[in-house]
C-alpha cells in the first residue's frame, strides 16, 4: 500500500492508546498526517475547533509531570473539551487497589477521555479495563508512551521529510525509559534503523530482540546517525550504582560537541525533557541550530489533538 | 525410620471398606496391575487380584471401574495462610481444596503471621489441623527466628514437636555463617532444611524472569543467576557440613545443572519444582496477568523444558502445588505492585497429568514425585500403596476432561494461573487414614 493511499484514508479504528504495540505503519502514518493539520491549526490566530464539543477529557496523573499535562490539557481545549485536572500524588496513593478505585470512581463521572499517566508498567491498561471511556497512555512506568513517540516522529519527518532508512540513535537510560520503549517500536514500525546506545548497565535484557543495534560507545553509536536522541538520566541512577557519578556519565555518554561530530552534519539533536544540561547533554548542544527539542514540544500539543480527534470519531453516539 | 502424625491417629474410619475393581498403582515399586485393596482401621490391610467383591466378606465395596488406585498425593509446599492471613485461607479451607485434588497430605509453610518458629506454633498447627482439617497437616517451622534469617529457632524442640522441617518461607537466608550453622545443627537431628533460592539483592526490584517479555512489558526482571548464585552456595556448606538440605522450588536450566552435580558429588541434596514452572512459562504472563506473577518468577521455555527433563530423569525429587492464596486485594493491582502466588492444591494433579498425557514424563515417575518421593524427604509412612500403609489414597481418572473454574474452588482464594484451562484427568475419590474426604460424584 502506497504512502498516498494511507494517507488519504486516515484510519484509527481503535478506542484506547495504550501503545505503539499493536499498532500498524498505516495507522501510525495517518495519525502523523492527522498531527501535520493540527499542527496548522495551532499556529493560526483561531484555534479552536469543535471536534470534542461537550465531551470532557480527565487528565489523571499519579506522577508529577509538567509538560505532558499541559500538552494534553491545551489540545483538549483546542478541541473544544471539557477539562479536568487530577493530580495525584503518590504518597497519598494507597498503592494498588486504590487505583481500580479511582477508575470506577471516575468512570461514574462519566467522562469520554481519560489520559493516564501512572508509575507502574501496566497500569494504564489495568484501568482501562475498568472503564466505559476511551484511555490515552500517557506514560506507564517503564513500559510505553505512545504520544511522545508519535512527536518524535513527527518531528523527524518535517525535518528529514520521511523516515525510512534514517539511522537513529536512542542514548542514554534505556532500561527505565519508556520513551525508549515507544520510540523503538514507532520507529522501527516506520522504517527506521534504531540504534541504542547507553553503557551496560542501562541497557535492558534482550533488547537487541526488538530489533534494535546495541552500542554501549557514544563514538561507534553515533556515526552517521541522522538523529541523536538523548534521554535523561534520573539522579537516582547514580545512588544505585548504575553509573558512577555525574561527570563520568557525562564524560562518556553526554552529548558534546565531540561526540555529535561522529553524527552526520546535518543530524537533528532531539530530547523528550525535562532536560539534566550537563549530565546528559551539554548545554550549548542544547541550544545548538541541530536541536529540534522546542519544536518537540510544539508538535506535542499537534499530536496529542491528532490522537483526540481519532478517538473522538471512535465514541459513541455520533 | 518414618513419623507418624503426633495428634492424627485416631482419625481413621472405623469400618472395614474393600476398593474392588481398581488399577493398582505403588509407585514406590512400580507395580501396577489390576486388583483390589482391604482397608480396615485406616490401613491397607490387604492389596492385589485378590480382593474383589465376592472376597471382600463384610466390608464396604467400593467398584473403581478400573481407574487408578494410588497412594494420596504429598504436598509439601502448602502456603495456608492460618494463623494471621484466615481471610485468603485456613487449615479448614486448604484441607477440602486438598482432598478434591487428590492430595491427603500438605506441609504448611513457616512464613504465616505469627511466624512458626516457636513450639507454641507448632502445637497450634497440629491441633488446629486436627480439629478442622480433612487431610493429614504437617507445619514446616522457620528455621531462623522471625525468619530474619539472625538467630537460629529450637531446631531440636520443634522437631520433637512435630516440625516436619525447616524454612526460611519466601527469603532466602542471607548470611552463609547462618545457614551454615543451621545446616550442621539440623544435621544432628536429621532435621532437613528447605530452602527458598532468591539472592534478594540481585533479585531486588525484579517482578518477573528477566529477559526479552519482561523488557516488552516495562517490567524489572530477576535473572535466573539470583536463584543459582544462592543454591551454588547453599550446596557448598552442605559440603562443609553434611546437612540434609532440600531445594523447595528450582525454576531454570542452571539450577537442574547444579542440583545433578551435587547429587552426583553424593551430598545429600534434594529438589523440588512446582507445577507452575511444569506447565506454565513467561509468556504466559500476557498483558500483566497478576495470577502468573509468582516466585521464583515463571521462567523462559527452555527452562521449563527444562524442569520437565529433569522430573523425567528423577533428578528433580518433587513437585509441589507451591499453593499460596491471595485475595483480590494483592492481586487486582499493577503487575509490580501485585502479590506473588498462585493457589494450586485442586489442580496439581490435572495440571501434572498433562505432561503424562503429553508423553512428557511417565505416569509412574509422575506419581513419585507428588507420592513416594515427597514421603522418603520427609520421613513420612505415607506414599505407598502397600500393605502396612496407611490408607490415604486417591482413585484417579486418568481421562475426565474437566474446565477450571475459579468460582468453584474450595479454595478460600481464587487467584489460579489455570483459569478456564482444560485438563484431563482428575481425583474422583480421595481417603486420609481410611476416610472418605472427597467424592467428585457429590
Amino acid at each position: 500500500m502506497s504512502i498516498a493511499a494511507e494517507t488519504s484514508h486516515p484510519s484509527f479504528p481503535h478506542r484506547h492508546l495504550l501503545g505503539i504495540e499493536g499498532l500498524s505503519r498505516g495507522e501510525l502514518v495517518s495519525l502523523l498526517d492527522l498531527s501535520e493539520e493540527a499542527s496548522k491549526l495551532s499556529r493560526q490566530i483561531a484555534k479552536k475547533r469543535d471536534d470534542l464539543r461537550g465531551r470532557t477529557l480527565i487528565n489523571l496523573f499519579f506522577e508529577a509531570s509538567t509538560r505532558t499535562q499541559s500538552s494534553f490539557e491545551l489540545a483538549g481545549k483546542r478541541l473544544g473539551a471539557d477539562v479536568m485536572n487530577m493530580s495525584v500524588g503518590t504518597s497519598s496513593v494507597q498503592k494498588g487497589e486504590t487505583l481500580i478505585d479511582t477508575a470506577v470512581t471516575l468512570n461514574a463521572m462519566r467522562p469520554d477521555i481519560l489520559v493516564v499517566r501512572h508509575y507502574a508498567a501496566g497500569a494504564v491498561e489495568l484501568l482501562a479495563q475498568k472503564v466505559d471511556c476511551s484511555v490515552i497512555n500517557a506514560g506507564d512506568g517503564s513500559h510505553e508512551h505512545p504520544t511522545q513517540a508519535l512527536l518524535d516522529a513527527l518531528t523527524i519527518r518535517r525535518h528529514k521529510g520521511r523516515i525510512e532508512g534514517l539511522i537513529v540513535a536512542i542514548c542514554g537510560d534505556i532500561l527505565h525509559s519508556r520513551v525508549a520503549r515507544s520510540n523503538i517500536l514507532c520507529l522501527n514500525a516506520l522504517g527506521a534503523r534504531v540504534r541504542v546506545v547507553a553503557p551496560s548497565t542501562l541497557l535492558a535484557a534482550g533488547i537487541e530482540r526488538l530489533g534494535v543495534e546495541v552500542y554501549t560507545s557514544m563514538w561507534e553509536g553515533l556515526a552517521d546517525a541522522d538523529i541523536v536522541m538523548m534521554l535523561r538520566l534520573q539522579r537516582e541512577r547514580m545512588t544505585s550504582s548504575l553509573v558512577p557519578s555525574q561527570r563520568e556519565y557525562f564524560h562518556f555518554f553526554g552529548l558534546d560537541y565531540d561526540k555529535l561530530a561522529r553524527a552526520k552534519p546535518d543530524a537533528l539533536v532531539m530530547h523528550p525533557g525535562p532536560m539534566n544540561r550537563g549530565v546528559e547533554i551539554d548545554s550549548n548542544v542544547a541550544d545548538d541550530a541541530r536541536s529540534v527539542i522546542r519544536e518537540q514540544v510544539e508538535m506535542g500539543v499537534a499530536v496529542r489533538m491528532a490522537v483526540l480527534q481519532a478517538l473522538a470519531r471512535q465514541l459513541p453516539n455520533r | 525410620m518414618t513419623r507418624t502424625h503426633p495428634l492424627n491417629q485416631d482419625r481413621h474410619g472405623s469400618s472395614a471398606i474393600a476398593l474392588v475393581n481398581a488399577r493398582l498403582i505403588d509407585p514406590a515399586t512400580g507395580l501396577d496391575r489390576k486388583g483390589g485393596a482391604l482397608i480396615i482401621d485406616g490401613v491397607i490391610a490387604d492389596l492385589g487380584p485378590s480382593i474383589t467383591a465376592r472376597t471382600a466378606g463384610d466390608a464396604e465395596i467400593i467398584d473403581c471401574a478400573g481407574r487408578v488406585l494410588a497412594p494420596g498425593l504429598i504436598d509439601a509446599m502448602v502456603f495456608a495462610g492460618e494463623p494471621g492471613h484466615e481471610h485468603r485461607e485456613t487449615l479448614a479451607t486448604a484441607s477440602r481444596a486438598a482432598a478434591a485434588g487428590g492430595v491427603t497430605t500438605i506441609v504448611c509453610m513457616p512464613n504465616t503471621e505469627p511466624v512458626i518458629d516457636d513450639v507454641a506454633l507448632v502445637d497450634f498447627i497440629l491441633r488446629r489441623a486436627r480439629d478442622t482439617a480433612l487431610v493429614n497437616v504437617h507445619p514446616m517451622a522457620a528455621m531462623t527466628k522471625g525468619l530474619k534469617g539472625e538467630e537460629m529457632t529450637e531446631i531440636g524442640l520443634l522437631h520433637e514437636a512435630g516440625a516436619i522441617a525447616f524454612g526460611n518461607g519466601k527469603t532466602s537466608l542471607a548470611n552463609a555463617k547462618v545457614m551454615r550453622n543451621v545446616l550442621a545443627y539440623a544435621k544432628d537431628f536429621g532435621a532437613l532444611i528447605v530452602h527458598h533460592l532468591e539472592d534478594a539483592p540481585l533479585a531486588s526490584d525484579g517482578v518477573m524472569n528477566e529477559g526479552e517479555v519482561a523488557t516488552r512489558l516495562g517490567l524489572r526482571g530477576s535473572p535466573t543467576a539470583a536463584e543459582t548464585i544462592v543454591l551454588e552456595r547453599d550446596i557448598r556448606l552442605v559440603e562443609l557440613t553434611g546437612g540434609r538440605y532440600h531445594a523447595g522450588q528450582i525454576s531454570c536450566r542452571d539450577s537442574l545443572d547444579i542440583v545433578r552435580a551435587a547429587k552426583a558429588r553424593g551430598l545429600p541434596v534434594t529438589c523440588g519444582v512446582s507445577i507452575n514452572h511444569l506447565t506454565l512459562n513467561e509468556n504466559d504472563i500476557g498483558p500483566y496477568r497478576t495470577f502468573f506473577k509468582m516466585k521464583p518468577p515463571l521462567r523462559s521455555e527452555d527452562d521449563r523444558r527444562a524442569m520437565v527433563e529433569g522430573l523425567a530423569s528423577g533428578d528433580i525429587d518433587v513437585i509441589v502445588s507451591a499453593h499460596d492464596p491471595r485475595g483480590a486485594e494483592g492481586k487486582r493491582r499493577p503487575f509490580a505492585e501485585a502479590a506473588d502466588g498462585a493457589v494450586g492444591l485442586e489442580t496439581l494433579l490435572g495440571a501434572a497429568l498433562r505432561l503424562y498425557h503429553n508423553g512428557e514424563v511417565e505416569l509412574g515417575r509422575l506419581l513419585q514425585a507428588l507420592t513416594v518421593n515427597p514421603a522418603r524427604l520427609l520421613k513420612l509412612g505415607g506414599g505407598r500403596l502397600a500393605k502396612g500403609a496407611p490408607a490415604d489414597l486417591v482413585l484417579i481418572d486418568l481421562d475426565r476432561p474437566w474446565v477450571v473454574e475459579p468460582e468453584a474452588l474450595r479454595s478460600k482464594s481464587k487467584n489460579t494461573p489455570f483459569d478456564a484451562a482444560r485438563l484431563q484427568g482428575r481425583a474422583l475419590l480421595t481417603f486420609v487414614a481410611g476416610r472418605l474426604v472427597y467424592n467428585y460424584a457429590e
